[in-house]
């Protein structure tokens, strides 16, 4: 640590301001939104009148099943159910 | 002990055990960080920046059981901000056709947000009056009658609040005993 005099600390509290609350937000809720997709992508491997419905249209499939298809990453699913 | 005062390494292990409100506090804990390098050091536009945001929070959580050493989790994620805000500068100047991206992200902006981010651990052990006035008042940039009117305390009072709290911080950054702060979280 440097010798710091209080403008100096000022400077460096302010040089941290938070980032936007959606944005940690969202990234909080990642572990939810693994389980999500996890859930998901083994659904659409047990049932393939599911899978047929989320490759069909997946927004509507996802809503249809209760899910809320603009909380999850849509790009990474639509990858992981063409593997 | 509380999620908050947790050591990094402890932290990691929680989050690694499947503790999803260790997850959150991890997140809380770096958030400030990975946005003042993307927006600051790297100046990405602000939807470049949240996307290397959520990015960085996406990969950490995936990769946190091949971390090698948990206590360097900071600088790990440091890095790795740095390179995905290098990458998506490059993506862009790909896109405008204006070749390589200007300079960005030196080790001297780098270095200073690991000491600002150190003076913010370093506050957190503060009492909550203190790093609640201290963090309004520089960096959220809230006015006196906004942090008065929000803590509950007198807007006539804060200036010599923030002398004081700004004084205690400095005595705990240079190593020194600050004044008694029974309610220090640490």
């Amino acid at each position: 640590m440097t010798a710091y005099d209080e403008q100096k600390i000022a400077e460096l509290i302010r040089a941290l301001p938070p980032a936007p609350e959606a944005w940690v937000q969202a990234a909080q809720e990642l572990p939810l939104v693994r389980h999500q997709l996890d859930d998901i992508v083994a659904r659409a491997e047990a049932d393939l009148e599911f899978r047929r419905a989320l490759i069909d249209d997946l927004e509507r499939a996802l809503r249809h099943e209760g899910y809320e298809p603009e909380q999850l990453p849509l790009e990474e699913l639509r990858r992981r159910l063409a593997d | 002990m509380q999620l908050a005062s947790l050591p990094d390494a402890h932290l990691v292990a929680r989050c690694r055990a499947g503790d999803e409100n260790a997850w959150r506090e991890l997140v809380s804990r770096f958030s400030r960080y990975v946005f003042a390098i993307c927006s600051q050091a790297f100046r990405l536009r602000q939807e470049d920046a949240e996307e290397v945001f959520q990015e960085v929070f996406s990969r950490t959580f995936e990769h946190l059981d091949r971390l090698r050493d948990d206590e360097a989790i900071r600088p790990w994620i440091g890095q790795l901000t740095r390179r995905l805000c290098i990458d998506r500068l490059r993506a862009s100047s790909r896109e405008e056709l204006a070749g390589e991206p200007a300079a960005a992200g030196s080790d001297e902006t780098m270095e200073q947000l690991d000491e600002a981010f150190a003076v913010h651990e370093a506050m957190a052990t503060l009492s909550e009056n203190c790093r609640e006035v201290l963090d309004r008042f520089f960096a959220r940039d809230e006015s006196y009658q906004t942090i008065g009117a929000e803590l509950g305390i007198p807007a006539g009072t804060i200036a010599s609040r923030i002398s004081r709290c700004l004084g205690k911080l400095r005595e705990l950054l240079e190593g020194r005993k600050p004044g008694p702060d029974p309610s220090s979280r640490r």
